[in-house]
Parts: C-alpha cells; sequence; structure tokens
C-alpha cells in the first residue's frame, strides 16, 4: 500500500483514539467526582454505619472493633480511598433489608428497568423522530403546532401523577392493560431467568401467554416514561430540522426537481442523525431518573422501587449503591453519546 | 415640556440608573404581554402568588389540617368542592395552601442556586487560569450526575423535611447557573468599561459584584425560570416518595401519594393536587420560553 494511505489511516485512527481518551478521562473525572459526593452524603446521614454493622445490642468492645474495623479512625481521605477502592472492586456493602450484597441485589434488578427504559425509548424515538420531523417541516401550521403543545405538557406534567391517572384510566376504567408488577401473581416464576429480560425469557421458553401479560403490564409505564422522551427528542428534532430546511443543498434538491417530502427526508434527514444520536442517548440516560418515579408508582420491580424501599428502610448502603450505578451509567451515557458525535461528525474532530 | 410616562421609561439616553432600570423592566413586560404564551404563564404565576397569599380568604373558612373521619374519602360535593382525603381533610383547602408550599420551596432554591452559580461562575470567569479550570472541572462533574437521583440521596441522607428537600434540590440544580454565569462573565470581562474600572483602581471584589453580577443577572434570571418547572417536579417527586414535606403539611407530591391507594375508587384524592402541580409548572415553562424568546432570540428552539 502507497504511503500516503497508510498516513490516511494513521490520521482516522487519531481521529478515533484521541476522543476515546478524552472519554476515559472525562469518565474517570466523574467518576471520582460521583464516588467522592456519595462518600459525602454517607457521611451526612445521621445513621451510626457502626450500629449499622454490629445492631443496637452489641457490647462497647465490639462497637469500638467494628468502629476500627471499617476504618473510622483513619483521617477521611484515607477513608475515602479504602471506600473508593471498595466501590471499585464491586463491593458496594451488605443491603440491611435484603441482607444480600448491596452489588447482587442491583445486577437482580437491574434487568427490570433496563426493560423498561428500553421499550420507552423505542416509544420515544419512533414517535418522536417523526412528530419532529413534521412539526419542523411544517413550521407554524397545525401539526407543528399540535407537536408543541403535546411537548410542553411533557416537560410540565409530573411522572408519577401520570402514572396515576394512566392507571385510573387504562386498567380501571377501561381494562386495556394490566395493572401494577411486571406479571400476573399466576404467571411468576414460572420463565427460568436467562437475561432477567421477561419478553426475551418468555420468548426464548415459547411461553407466549406470559410473553403477551408481560407485554400489557409492562405498556403503560413504558409508553409514560416514553412521552417524555418523545417531549424532549420531537422538540430537538423540529428545531435541527428547521436549521437544516433552511441551507441551500435543500433548495437546490427542490430546483433540481425533488418533491417536498423528498427533500425532507432524503436530503436533510440525513443530516440530523449524527445530532440526533446524541439527543437519544442524553433522553435514554435521563429515562434512568424518571424511571424511578414510574417504578414506585407501578411496582415495577426494577432499580427505582429498590432504592425507594431501601430509602424507607434507613438502607443507606443500597441506596448509595443504587445511586453509583444508575450515575455511573448514566455518566457513561452521557459522555459516549458525546463521543459517537465526535466520531460521526468530521467538523467536531479537533486536531 | 412634559413626557408621559411611556416616553419617560422608553428614553434610550436615561438620564439616572433608576430610569434605566426602569425602562428596561417596562420594555421586557410589553415584550411578555405581546407573546400570548408568556402572558399565559405570567398569569398563571401571578394566581399563584395570589392564591398563596389569599388561601384562608379562598378557603372560605375550611381548614387545610381539620379531620373530619366520619367524612373520608367524601366525593367532591357542595361542602367539601374537591372531594376529602384519606383522614376527611378537604382537598380543595389543601390544594390552595398547598400553593404556600410550592412557592416557598421556588423562593428557597432561587435564592440558594442563584448567589452559588453566580459566585462560582464569575470567580470561574473572571479570575480565568488554574481557578477556571477546578471550579468549571467540579460543575462538569455535577452537571453529569443524574440530578433527581442525587437530590433523593442528599434527601435520604439528611433526612426528609422540606429545608432538607430544598437543600437537596439547590446541591443538584446550580450548575447550569455557573455555566451561563462563566460565559456572561468572559464577555464582560474583555469590554472595555471593565479596563477603566480596574485603571481607577476597583477591587476585584468590587468589579464583581458592581458591574459584572449585575449583568449577568438577566441570563441567571431567565434560566431560573426555565428550571422553575423542573424544581417543581423534583420537589413534588421528592414529597411524594415521603422525603419533603411532612405530614400534615399540605404539599401536592405528598397529596398525590396520599391518593395512590385509592387512586381507582376515590380518583380525586390524587388527581386534583396533580392538575395544581401541572398548571404551575405549565405557567413557569410558558413564561420561560417567552422570557428566552424575548432575551435571547438566538437560542429559539
Amino acid at each position: 500500500m502507497e504511503r500516503g494511505a497508510w498516513r490516511g489511516w494513521g490520521q482516522g485512527l487519531a481521529a478515533v483514539i484521541r476522543p476515546l481518551i478524552a472519554l476515559a478521562g472525562s469518565l474517570l473525572i466523574t467518576f471520582i467526582g460521583l464516588t467522592a459526593v456519595t462518600f459525602f452524603i454517607g457521611r451526612l446521614t445521621k445513621i451510626d454505619p457502626v450500629l449499622a454493622v454490629v445492631g443496637d445490642k452489641a457490647s462497647r468492645e465490639v462497637y469500638n472493633n467494628a468502629y476500627i474495623a471499617l476504618g473510622l479512625d483513619r483521617p477521611v481521605i484515607v477513608q475515602y480511598f479504602l471506600y473508593l477502592k471498595r466501590v471499585v472492586t464491586g463491593d458496594l456493602g451488605v443491603s440491611v433489608l435484603t441482607s444480600q450484597p448491596v452489588i447482587s441485589d442491583l445486577l437482580r434488578v437491574f434487568p427490570a428497568t433496563f426493560e423498561l427504559a428500553t421499550i420507552a425509548i423505542i416509544i420515544g424515538v419512533l414517535v418522536g423522530v417523526p412528530a419532529g420531523v413534521l412539526a419542523g417541516a411544517r413550521k407554524g401550521r397545525l401539526a407543528d403546532h399540535i407537536v408543541r403543545v403535546t411537548g410542553l405538557f411533557g416537560y410540565s406534567v409530573p411522572v408519577f401523577w401520570l402514572g396515576l391517572v394512566g392507571l385510573f384510566v387504562f386498567y380501571g376504567k377501561l381494562g386495556w392493560v394490566s395493572g401494577t408488577g411486571r406479571l400476573d401473581v399466576f404467571y411468576e416464576d414460572i420463565v427460568t431467568v436467562r437475561t432477567g429480560i421477561i419478553l426475551i425469557d418468555s420468548a426464548i421458553e415459547g411461553e407466549w401467554d406470559i410473553f403477551f401479560n408481560a407485554f400489557s403490564h409492562l405498556i403503560l409505564p413504558a409508553a409514560i416514561l416514553g412521552y417524555y422522551s418523545l417531549a424532549y427528542i420531537a422538540r430537538m428534532t423540529r428545531s435541527f430540522m428547521i436549521d437544516q430546511l433552511a441551507q441551500e443543498y435543500v433548495t437546490t434538491a427542490r430546483v433540481k426537481g425533488r418533491s417536498f417530502w423528498g427533500a425532507v427526508w432524503l436530503h436533510a434527514f440525513p443530516n440530523i442523525m449524527v445530532p440526533l444520536i446524541t439527543v437519544i442517548g442524553l433522553s435514554y440516560a435521563s429515562l434512568l431518573e424518571g424511571a424511578l418515579l414510574t417504578e414506585t408508582v407501578f411496582a415495577w420491580p426494577g432499580l427505582g422501587l429498590y432504592i425507594t424501599r431501601a430509602l424507607f428502610n434507613s438502607d443507606m448502603n443500597a441506596v448509595m449503591g443504587g445511586t453509583i450505578l444508575i450515575g455511573t451509567v448514566f455518566i457513561s451515557i452521557n459522555l459516549f453519546s458525546d463521543f459517537l458525535y465526535r466520531i460521526f461528525d468530521p467538523r467536531l474532530r479537533t486536531a | 415640556m412634559t413626557v408621559s410616562l411611556a416616553e419617560w421609561l422608553m428614553d434610550d439616553r436615561p438620564a439616572s440608573r433608576r430610569q434605566a432600570v426602569l425602562g428596561n423592566l417596562y420594555r421586557g413586560m410589553r415584550a411578555i404581554i405581546a407573546n400570548p404564551a408568556a402572558l399565559a404563564g405570567l398569569i398563571i404565576i401571578l394566581l399563584l402568588v395570589a392564591v398563596a397569599i389569599f388561601a384562608p380568604v379562598l378557603a372560605l373558612g375550611r381548614s387545610p389540617f381539620a379531620q373530619d373521619l366520619a367524612q373520608r374519602l367524601a366525593a367532591p360535593s357542595a361542602v367539601h368542592w374537591l372531594g376529602t382525603d384519606e383522614l376527611g381533610r378537604d382537598i380543595y383547602a389543601r390544594t390552595l395552601y398547598g400553593a404556600r408550599v410550592t412557592l416557598t420551596i421556588v423562593f428557597l432554591v432561587s435564592i440558594i442556586v442563584a448567589p452559588i452559580g453566580l459566585a462560582v461562575g464569575t470567580l470561574a470567569g473572571y479570575l480565568g487560569g488554574w481557578v477556571d479550570r477546578v471550579l468549571m472541572r467540579i460543575t462538569d462533574v455535577f452537571l453529569a450526575f443524574p440530578r433527581l437521583v442525587l437530590a433523593l440521596a442528599f434527601a435520604a441522607a439528611l433526612g426528609p423535611g422540606i429545608e432538607n428537600a430544598v437543600i437537596a434540590i439547590s446541591l443538584t440544580a446550580w450548575p447550569p447557573y455557573a455555566r451561563i454565569a462563566r460565559a456572561e462573565t468572559i464577555t464582560i470581562a474583555g469590554s472595555d468599561f471593565i479596563q477603566v474600572v480596574v485603571l481607577q483602581g476597583a477591587s476585584t471584589l468590587r468589579i464583581l459584584f458592581r458591574h459584572v453580577v449585575p449583568l449577568c443577572l438577566s441570563s441567571v434570571i431567565v434560566r431560573l425560570t426555565l428550571d422553575m418547572a423542573g424544581i417543581i417536579l423534583t420537589a413534588a417527586g421528592l414529597g411524594f416518595l415521603g422525603l419533603g414535606a411532612q405530614p400534615p403539611t399540605p404539599e401536592w407530591g405528598a397529596m398525590v401519594s396520599a391518593g395512590r391507594e385509592v387512586i381507582l375508587d376515590q380518583w380525586w384524592v390524587a388527581t386534583i393536587p396533580g392538575i395544581a402541580i401541572f398548571i404551575v409548572s405549565l405557567g413557569f415553562n410558558l413564561l420561560g420560553d417567552g422570557l428566552r424568546d424575548v432575551f435571547d432570540p438566538k437560542a429559539e428552539r
């Protein structure tokens, strides 16, 4: 191969590796920040960490030994590094509520949240992107106003309330969907847990009754959660579309005989795909947060319900572990979508 | 020669600082009134303030705290316009008094968040160098956090209560203000009049407080209005989870939570306070969007 080609490869590689290093760097710093904050929160709490371990009937001696074993006599900064070391090795302590290591609890409940958030983002993208394109292309027309108002409602309505009203209308009055939880009671514990995602697990075993039951439980919370990402995705898509349609290449395409919608979908749309990746990534990350309240309303046994249950039982290890997990996933998705943006958009490849 | 008040306000060469400030306010008001959505938002917020002030009058003698267990979970009627909750308390009165709680939270978060953001942002922007790098790193780290989850963890550690909810929300809400204040400060610090003040021998603190901060304020206030809906929703979410205002305080989020168990039979218990939350955050969203269009037409999205 010629030299020039190799240099081209090298530059291409550098264009990927540099942002990758930057990505790793910001991930690391933000993760250290996150653990520092959770550590700080852990020290704020009035719950005595020693009593949480030994119980309140322990003798003075047992208490003192536990105090030293937990490293509480060491300087704060040393305590933080010990804490960081434990977190990195996956040791998030033991949950008071379940008597299990927090990490295994989290791994058990995470698939439920993942399933909910993924279906929600699929709804958000499938509805939000076309709605945003439509609103941007028909700026100022009726369709645009409908999309904008729908989005504005999404920004203003409390998710937990919408969940309750949804349950009242679609489960209580109309009976279109199933109620709270992931499955009807008599379907529970039939399917072997493979991925933890019931839709997949039941499909693997061919248990279609369970599949449809799970779906009827999932669709309402997912649609409500999806509505929030839809509001954001549609708003951003609309503004990207307006920017692109004002460009001259669109006029050129129209002059060359492209139909209006042809120009929108074949010329403008490919150009908004890159920023859209970031927007979808951001809304996927924020779904994790929305899931917290939605899960509480729908008794959906995921991360959110786990954390809120732990809250009320002063199970700080579980709360902090859950916060770290959500925080890490949130940060990773955010930074990763930023990274993708840099890879795909040549203009942002800073030398 | 007499000038009308409107002419005095619209004068493009104000003779005093007071005239300039009032003139700007007047122009802003006119721009908002010309924008129907923003005007609707402003009216909703003014109504909220009015309801909070006149709650005892509007409640017509109904108490938000008086329990009447014989009348628990009563449907809306002539006596209890919006029904009663699980302890037989009048939901109409509780919703009215709830406006006070929401306004308190909004006010407290604003007066905590804006100064922190301004202090961090102006210092970073004006001093530059390593101060800037360190402060902005910290800001970025906080910005990358999931807000509700972090507020939840803070509230859990501090213990439930309205003050702690306010602190928890503030701790997670300040970073965008630092970003904005920094960006504004960098532009302002480069302008000639700051050079003049520096030559006059003004101290850094005086420059920041007397010259930089006042110019950053309008962007911070616009952003605060835009964020207010999010702050109200977060506060209501904390209340819903039981981490915000404690019983018997009539907080809307907690009231929705109280209606959870009976949503299928007594829908009004959860629905009414939820509508109140929705209307108020809609108001702030409308006004915020309008303010942004007025003050920053480029950012139209």
